[in-house]
């Protein structure tokens, strides 16, 4: 499976250069591409594309597990800095398209809106995670690599609560994601016990790879 | 910050109007900085011919939605006429306008309701009646409008989330209006309610939605009366994009944008101040007055700065917000002793 790497790498790549597309479109004189507002649309846009990478990189265990696929975990730390990446561009993006660099109120934002404090505590935890992912750092952590990059659960608890606290009135799509996030969490726990037992190890005896 | 022209009772005649236009050209190019030549530059997109008379704006390129304006409304847009209230700032685009849309029965996209009202049909409109007014009843749209000469007045529009537009708005006041169904003595509020109909409007169907629809508002009646309230069928010349709130919505422009209901199917007079819908959704955030208060803040966000779009990814769009969205000489009296911190 060579080729899911480089794969990853190219598909991870689309919505950033989307972005950029977009924003050179927005340059060479086409108003409209963005709507009224190209700032909020470029910031949001990131912000579901982290959601989306999140999602995706909680999937990698599951996924490996069910179908049986052991080489999917050697796209999980690339989706993993794909999420850190969008994240950045998406933080970023609102401290400079939105907020316009005014540091009086992104610290009073920080401070006073639970939205974004909350988004970026989230953030601030995937910080270690992104620097702890090389092979070395998991050679030297060793075990307490396990432990730190178990953050990322609950990073995905306050990515959701972001999403809750800024929406205004439709909770459909907090509602989809919540659930999917608990699907994904469920699965790692009931995996540990009656998962593994009754179902995966009849069937890991045959193929022990 | 630009301000509002002058007063309806300030003014006698158009050309009176006209000359004051003029004062406001001259004074823009005497005062130096961003601001006054913003302005200056805005004053002339908004008077597309100040050499002769000053006429209303007017998109004349295409619409995206299906409904064509009814024949009895054709003439009456024809005749509108710049109204006494306007600003010196750029009118926010026709297409931004109709096409950057707080309005969840089509959707919580800002794009949404441009799409998905594309083929509302709002014709014929019934409009009614109830509470403490001498003529209560359902009424047929034309028959509403048919007393009402049409006027233009430029507002800004303030977004509770923080942004804003300046939109060329055509109707008539709401005092008027009001005037017509000859509340009694006991009105002391008016509710105002969206069209219920889950066929035509999506977002009425959603399942995990906070609202409960229909939309309701309300104004007090003071507020209602003011001569700044008015019931818009109509921008840019036009007949209202569904997306917008046709065929008939409120613009009250020193509250927030929520408070200016569309698609209005249910006007009520009552004794008792009415629950509005975002109040019931979320009461800590949302208040019955909503106006446009800079010191009070959205316990989510600040409301002490908006972004006036379109904006732009290469030029700050970021702007003061003003007491009453800037218009504290008309309305600032309506509060006078009230503690707006607590009545937000």
């Amino acid at each position: 499976m060579g080729w899911l790497k480089p794969l990853t790498l190219v598909l991870g790549c689309l919505p950033i250069s989307y972005c950029i597309w977009q924003v050179s479109r927005l340059y060479s004189g086409d108003a409209g591409i963005l709507g009224a507002d190209p700032a909020k649309a470029i910031v949001e846009f990131n912000g579901q594309w982290t959601l989306y990478f999140l999602l995706l990189t909680l999937s990698i265990t599951p996924l490996r597990t069910i179908f049986g696929i052991p080489a999917l975990v050697g796209i999980r730390r690339m989706l993993g800095l794909f999420t850190f990446f969008y994240a950045s561009v998406h933080l970023l993006c609102y401290a400079l398209l939105l907020l316009e660099l005014r540091f009086g109120e992104i610290l009073a934002d920080l401070e006073k809106r639970p939205y974004i404090s909350i988004g970026f505590a989230a953030y601030l935890l995937l910080i270690p995670l992104a620097v702890t992912s090389s092979n070395a750092m998991v050679r030297l952590l060793r075990k307490r690599w396990k432990r730190l990059h178990r953050l990322i659960y609950v990073i995905s608890l306050l990515a959701l609560v972001h999403l809750a606290w800024l929406t205004r009135s439709d909770y459909t799509e907090v509602v989809i994601y919540t659930l999917i996030v608990a699907l994904l969490l469920l699965f790692r726990t009931l995996n540990r016990s009656w998962f593994e037992r009754k179902l995966l190890m009849p069937f890991r005896r045959e193929n022990p790879s | 910050m630009a301000g509002m022209q002058p007063r309806s009772s300030e003014i006698t005649d158009e050309r009176t109007f006209m000359r004051r236009r003029g004062f406001i050209k001259a004074a823009g190019a005497i005062a130096a900085g961003a601001v006054a030549s913003r302005a200056l530059a805005a004053d002339s997109a908004v008077a597309t011919n100040t050499s002769a008379e000053r006429r209303i704006l007017v998109h004349e390129g295409e619409v995206l939605h299906s409904q064509a304006t009814p024949p009895w409304l054709v003439p009456k847009l024809r005749e509108a006429v710049p109204g006494n209230f306007s600003t010196n700032e750029s009118a926010t685009p026709y297409e931004y306008v109709s096409q950057y849309n707080n309005f969840y029965e089509f959707g919580t996209d800002k794009g949404d309701p441009v799409e998905n009202a594309r083929d509302f049909n709002s014709e014929p409109w019934t409009l009614e009646v109830t509470g403490e007014a001498d003529r209560t009843g359902k009424f047929n749209l034309e028959d509403i409008l048919k007393p009402h000469a049409l006027e233009e007045r430029i507002y800004r529009l303030r977004c509770v989330e923080a942004w804003s537009m300046v939109v060329p708005w055509i109707g008539f006041p709401l005092a008027d209006l009001i005037r017509r169904f000859e509340p009694n003595s006991n009105a002391k509020f008016v509710r105002f309610e969206t069209l219920f109909d889950p066929q035509q409007m999506p977002g009425q169907r959603s399942r995990f939605t906070a609202i409960d629809y229909p939309y309701v508002e309300g104004l007090r009646i003071d507020e209602a009366v003011n001569e700044l309230a008015f019931v818009a069928i109509g921008l840019y010349g036009r007949s209202l994009p569904p997306q917008n709130g046709a065929p008939l919505r409120l613009v009250v422009p020193w509250k927030y944008g929520f408070k200016s209901i569309k698609s209005i199917a249910r006007i009520s007079f009552l004794r008792e101040r009415p629950k509005t819908t975002w109040e019931l959704s979320n009461s800590r955030e949302y208040g019955f007055y909503a106006n446009v208060n800079p010191e009070v803040d959205h316990p989510r966000w600040s409301q002490g700065s908006e972004r006036r779009l379109p904006g732009s990814l290469f030029s700050r769009s970021r702007t003061e917000t003003l007491m009453f969205n800037g218009y504290a000489p008309q309305v600032a009296h309506l509060y006078t002793g009230m503690n707006l911190k607590r009545n937000f």
